[in-house]
């Protein structure tokens, strides 16, 4: 055990033999400790919020031609540090009628049911929150809290806007759930776990070659999950004003916007963990400290994608989005979910017959798996050829509105 | 293994205390100057006419239910995906049953027309 290779243990055993020295029983030093640890896990997420919004903002200001935040601090880092001291002295307005409980609980459970989700999320081999043996199923419980915090914000503002985009949220975000489940059950079903960090160990091969489809589907649906653009008709402003937090002020309204952040990293985060290797990289096994960097390496990667994909697409229509959830996502999904299991099976049953050395299995596997998820891309893509609109109706024939007069010969010249 | 849930309701606790406190402190900093059109809903300027609570269209709500049906069908799922390595293709191929009849009630669901938005 090596202080510059894994300093989180270290200092962890470090404190834990001194409670011990000192004649605290051993279950009151595994509760202290575990506080310890989940004090850091929470405040690192909620820190790290801090260094998103930065980032997003200076990324929107790029892509729109603008410096962005560029006074505070250099490059404008610490800009949001005056934004949230700002925040702290604006007044709370409560609209009347609200229902005062739910009201001021929903901003609480928005950012809480994703700060959850940082307990199990593994940043190196031995730095992680907790390894519980249901991981993912604990992702997709506390992913729902989410939604009913919105719903909830909508419900108790007693106003019809907010009301609007509550049931945008229940018709949305609940629907979006079914392709994200659909899709988490992929990687349990080829890392054989529901443990994140032992289906990172699974991971010799990252599970987006093993299956891009599944990685992309988990994406998307957990990008209309975040409830951002394109996919922030629960807050359009051109329909709702602002949606479920229209009725919102002061620091209620900046936890949502704290929520909706620390979201679209998180995803990012579980899509680099779930697909992409997680801390796996060179030496991460050695070094645990390494595995940390190549996990934010990775994540940020995935994250600076989310934000291209906010700041260049167009919003939807909720019809639209409706019908790519149920008609497109979900079949797509359940027959993914179905060529999988059976091709995986397939392959264990008859690998004893090929001869293969043991070093090769996990990569032949793999392409066996991709060669499939090809298939279903072609499938997919000619049925969808079949399917399109055939022909735009024209309503009426472009006519010019008035003809422009020949120039006189001379002006020519 | 106790341990670990130990550490997720220690964290369940911190994570409420997380955003809970700032909100209480901004409360007790921010001021305070309360005046009843400041507190009216607020809708484009506009008076609000009748009750919020109204009725809606049934369409979300026929979406909260296949949700519904969708999700309880997709927890069973998990096990059988935890213990794919000790299936046998039969345990597999009936696990793809369960998958298919899922498909037919999605189908249904479309058939009947559920997943309109019109």
């Amino acid at each position: 055990m090596n202080f510059i290779s894994d300093p989180v243990t270290f200092i962890g055993h470090w404190l834990g033999n001194l409670l011990l020295s000192w004649g605290v029983s051993q279950p009151v030093v595994t509760f202290i400790l575990k506080f310890i640890a989940a004090g850091l896990v929470g405040t690192f997420g909620f820190a790290l919020v801090i260094f998103t919004i930065w980032l997003e903002r200076k990324l929107y200001g790029r892509i729109q031609d603008r410096l962005g935040p560029n006074r505070v601090g250099p490059w404008g880092i610490l800009q949001t540090v005056p934004d949230i001291i700002k925040i702290f002295t604006k007044e709370y307005i409560t609209p009347v009628g609200a229902d005062k409980i739910v009201y001021n609980l929903a901003p609480i459970l928005s950012v809480s049911a994703v700060l959850l989700t940082w307990a199990v999320i593994p940043f190196a081999p031995t730095i992680v929150g907790t390894e519980v043996n249901v991981g993912v199923l604990y992702l997709v419980a506390v992913g729902s809290i989410g939604a009913l915090g919105i719903i909830l914000a909508g419900w108790a503002s007693n106003n019809k806007y907010s009301l609007l985009g509550a049931f945008r949220a229940v018709a949305q975000v609940v629907s979006y759930e079914v392709p994200m489940v659909l899709a988490l059950l992929v990687p349990v079903l080829l890392g054989r776990s529901m443990g994140i960090n032992s289906l990172v160990n699974a991971q010799s091969v990252w599970f987006i070659v093993l299956s891009p489809i599944a990685a992309l589907i988990f994406f998307t649906s957990s990008m209309a999950e975040t409830g951002r653009a394109p996919f922030d008709l629960l807050e359009a402003e051109s329909e709702l004003v602002a949606g479920y937090q229209t009725e919102y002020s002061g620091l209620k309204f900046g936890m949502f916007y704290v929520g909706e952040f620390l979201h679209a990293f998180t995803i990012s985060a579980l899509t680099a963990t779930l697909f992409f290797g997680g801390w796996r990289g060179p030496w991460a096994e050695q070094i645990p400290l390494l595995g940390v960097v190549w996990f934010f390496i990775k994540s940020f990667i995935v994250y600076y994608v989310v934000v291209l994909i906010r700041i260049s697409m167009p919003r939807l229509r909720i019809d639209q989005m409706l019908n790519f959830n149920w008609k497109f996502l979900t079949p797509l999904a359940l027959t993914l979910l179905v060529v999988t299991a059976i091709v995986d099976k397939a392959f264990y049953t008859i690998l004893p017959g090929l001869n293969l050395l043991d070093a090769a299995v996990p990569w032949v596997r793999a392409g066996v798996h991709l060669f499939m998820n090809l298939v279903i891309i072609l499938i997919t893509l000619q049925l969808l050829k079949s399917y399109r609109i055939k022909a735009v109706r024209v309503v009426a024939e472009p006519r010019p509105v008035a003809v422009a007069p020949e120039p006189p010969a001379s002006v020519i010249s | 293994m106790q341990s670990d849930w130990l550490f997720i309701g220690l964290f369940l606790l911190i994570v409420a205390l997380f955003p809970g406190a700032p909100i209480f402190l901004a409360g007790l900093i921010a001021p305070r100057k309360p005046s009843v059109p400041k507190s009216q809903t607020y809708e484009c300027g506009i008076e609000t006419v009748g009750d919020t609570w109204v009725q809606f269209r049934v369409q979300y709500y026929i979406f909260a239910l296949t949700f519904l049906v969708f999700d309880v069908e997709l927890v069973f799922l998990f096990p059988w995906a935890v213990a794919f390595g000790q299936l046998s293709m039969f345990g597999v191929l009936s696990g793809v049953i369960f998958i298919l009849i899922l498909f037919a009630e999605l189908i249904a669901a479309w058939r009947k027309g559920a997943l309109e938005w019109a």
